[in-house]
């Protein structure tokens, strides 16, 4: 089948373009990008006043199949993917069992090949169960495909482990994503620790709990040679230290929430919404600065969802039981549209930096360019369609957003995937 | 009538309503000295005390306080109550609204707590304490106590001694101190401090000597060691040589300064024998001032509509 995207502005820094230009798309490729195109049969699509870019990744999605279908499986979560104009997803493996063995990262290979929307990369556990006592088989996990391994949800408390980790991934080429938290300095904080925790008498998170760790390790990077990538960094003193580790050439990269990037722990009022709990928690407006100021100089390599759909009935919860986490996938490119590319704070090659660029040479994942004979990966982006955040608007199995009521304009019309349309006209094609 | 629907957070109540609650429990305490201690205000009404952790004192003060005004009081305890079947808050709290109560007090282990019983119900809520939050109806009758004794509020000095960060009694008292005119100082070692005590609107001490000869109150607390995770000093000898209250520090107090105490007290602890059982404790005051107070605040949220009556 072939696709004409007409007059649509086409940002693609990798290959130096925006421009207004059509683009069409044949057999799972692009084929020709240019002026007044036509194709003899196909779909065409009137892409004016609207963004094409290659196909945004989501790096940090939780996927919840198997084991917590109730919050989310393989079918919804890709939707919602798709519906938030991601090409791909990157699957967390703390699902039930975690995702630590080859075993398992076929089973979601194949699962993602039957009923997924867009593309599911694996990120399999670096120790077995995620208990963070012994190696899970990263080689066997590598040779099945897994992209990137992960303790995500639990930070790898003991420095020996977690060097043993990098040590054994380096073999493989591959990367270790960290979840920088120190639980000996957490324990069972909820809130950042601060003002908001002292008011609202919760639990204190405190911001040197992520950041000892992510010192330790920028150092175990350093000493071992891995490829690290850091998870949803929250605080602005962790990304100085990025900034400098970055300075000095190491090999390390990191990414922010949406959730971060737009809201701070001053949304935490005496309501106690449980939409707004979330590991790292919210911290104080002037890390969210520093986190928008990461994204504008570099330091930040890739705004990823840390989507975490988790059910009605387990948020309803009193605050210190109800599970950490927000969904993030259908709402991700309208708050940086609206927050950041609208207002001016981030142009359109930043945005295509940010959401498809970086996340993807953090982890190692093919590229995706705008440039004929390339895999015909890519996103379509209304920059005047209004977003009502609402439980009606997801895809997703859940709808335990942190954004819920706000408005929004811009959001994904289009979604490609080698060719496919997961998403056209706004609506999700199965 | 009080400009809140619910007595959730001490900051629910305007300086205003502060002082009808302390004006009321004025009558009510006369009652509480009469031979019959009863009035029908509440007749009909009916009050349920979720108590989902276990509570002793309160829970008894409030019970009485219910009865005093003729309103049907229930105890629903963390042992009877459904919560241990796996019944989560908000469907506890549709249950009870569908029972129709009027008012319910809920102490809960959790911060939070009553704000979600509100939301799901349509009677009033108390909050008989949350967490590590606030216990609003404590910080009031230490109030009404600290007026009786001092004869004003306004100008006092009172340091709250001991356990900060897990203390819901300091968590309502500090603000409510500010809203009267009071000058709330926290005192007790930085290990047993929230992480900013200056956002509650007190002064921070880490040192009791330093302050002792300057307060009008010296408030103690208990040091909760069932929510903290490790031993937060070297030993309670230690902690008591810092932070206990005992007849050298009372002899440092100014004169008509007094000592308070919320209870439950750790003799040897946080208080010697010999203090808590002198003349310049008002323990005791407190605990009978609380069923006063508990009448006015029910009285006010409740009085205030068709039914409610006047005392």
């Amino acid at each position: 089948m072939a696709v004409l995207l007409k007059r649509g502005r086409v940002v693609d820094p990798q290959v130096g373009l925006d421009t207004v230009a059509d683009v069409i798309v044949r057999d799972g490729r692009i084929v020709e990008i240019g002026s007044d195109l036509t194709i003899p049969k196909g779909v065409t699509i009137e892409c004016a006043e609207k963004v094409i870019v290659p196909g945004l990744v989501d790096i940090h999605t939780h996927l919840r199949e198997p084991g917590f279908e109730y919050k989310e499986d393989v079918a919804t979560g890709t939707r919602a993917a798709a519906h938030g104009g991601f090409t791909a997803v990157c699957a967390m493996p703390n699902t039930k069992p975690v995702c630590d063995t080859g075993s398992a990262v076929r089973f979601l290979t194949e699962r993602a090949r039957a009923v997924g929307l867009v593309r599911v990369h694996v990120i399999g556990a670096c120790t077995a169960g995620q208990r963070g006592e012994a190696l899970a088989e990263i080689g066997d996990m590598v040779a099945e495909g897994a992209v990137a391994f992960s303790d995500d949800g639990h930070g790898i408390v003991d420095s020996g482990m977690a060097r043993l980790v990098m040590d054994y991934a380096k073999q493989f080429s591959t990367t270790v994503i960290s979840h920088c938290e120190d639980s000996a300095l957490v324990k069972k904080g909820v809130v950042n620790e601060g003002e908001v925790s002292t008011r609202l008498g919760l639990p204190g998170w405190p911001a040197a709990g992520e950041e000892v760790m992510v010192a330790r390790d920028l150092a175990l990077a350093e000493l071992t040679g891995c490829r690290v990538h850091l998870a949803h960094l929250s605080t602005a003193r962790s990304l100085e230290l990025v900034r400098e580790a970055k300075s000095r050439g190491l090999s390390v990269t990191c990414e922010v929430t949406p959730h971060h990037l737009f809201l701070d722990e001053t949304a935490l009022d005496g309501a106690y919404d449980t939409n707004l709990k979330m590991n790292p928690p919210l911290r104080t407006p002037a890390d969210r600065e520093a986190l928008v100021a990461g994204l504008l100089d570099g330091t930040v390599d890739a705004i990823a969802t840390d989507h975490a759909p988790h059910a009605p009935h387990e948020k309803a919860l009193e605050f210190e039981l109800a599970p950490f986490g927000t969904t993030g996938l259908e709402t991700a490119l309208p708050l940086v549209v609206t927050n950041l590319v609208t207002p001016g704070v981030l142009g359109w090659a930043d945005l295509v930096r940010v959401m498809a660029i970086g996340p993807r040479a953090a982890l190692g994942l093919p590229e995706m360019r705008l440039e004929p004979g390339a895999v015909a990966d890519l996103t379509v982006i209304d920059p005047e369609a209004r977003v009502e955040v609402s439980p009606a608007l997801f895809e997703s199995r859940s709808a335990n957003s942190a954004f819920l009521g706000m408005q929004l304009l811009g959001r994904a019309s289009e979604v490609l995937v080698e060719g496919r349309f997961a998403l056209r006209n706004g609506k999700v094609v199965d | 009538m009080l400009s809140c629907r619910h007595i959730i957070d001490i900051e629910d109540l305007t300086a205003d309503d502060i002082m009808s609650v302390l004006d009321a429990a004025e009558s009510f305490k006369e009652v509480n000295e009469r031979r019959i201690k009863k009035l029908p205000t509440l007749r009909g009404r009916t009050v349920i005390n979720l108590f989902l952790e276990p509570s002793t004192r309160t829970r008894t003060s409030f019970e009485i306080a219910a009865k005093r005004l003729s309103a049907d009081a229930i105890n629903f305890s963390a042992s009877t109550s459904a919560t241990v079947k796996g019944e989560s808050l908000a469907d506890t709290a549709e249950t009870l609204s569908a029972m129709a109560c009027d008012l319910v007090v809920v102490r809960h282990k959790y911060a939070g707590a009553p704000r979600i019983l509100a939301e799901h119900m349509d009677a009033h809520v108390i909050n008989g304490g949350d967490g590590m939050h606030q216990h609003p109806t404590q910080a009031l009758l230490d109030l009404f106590t600290m007026r009786e004794r001092a004869g004003r509020l306004e100008g006092l000095t009172v340091a709250i001694v001991g356990d900060i960060v897990h203390s819901r009694v300091a968590g309502s008292l500090v603000p409510a101190l500010r809203a009267v005119g009071a000058t709330p100082i926290v005192v007790g070692p930085p290990t047993l401090m929230p992480a900013r005590p200056e956002a509650l609107g007190a002064e921070v001490a880490f040192s009791l000597d330093e302050v002792i000869g300057e307060i009008d109150v010296a408030y103690m607390l208990r040091v909760q060691m069932e929510r903290a995770e490790g031993m937060p000093f070297p030993s309670i000898r230690e902690y008591s040589r810092l932070f206990g209250m005992n007849e050298v520090r009372l002899a440092r107090m100014p004169a008509g300064a007094f000592v308070m105490h919320p209870g439950p007290m750790n003799r040897g602890v946080e208080i010697t024998a010999g203090v808590a059982d002198s003349d310049r404790s008002v323990v005791l005051d407190q605990v009978n001032s609380g069923v006063a107070v508990r009448m006015a605040a029910m009285y006010l949220l409740l009085g205030g509509e068709p039914g409610g009556g006047a005392a």
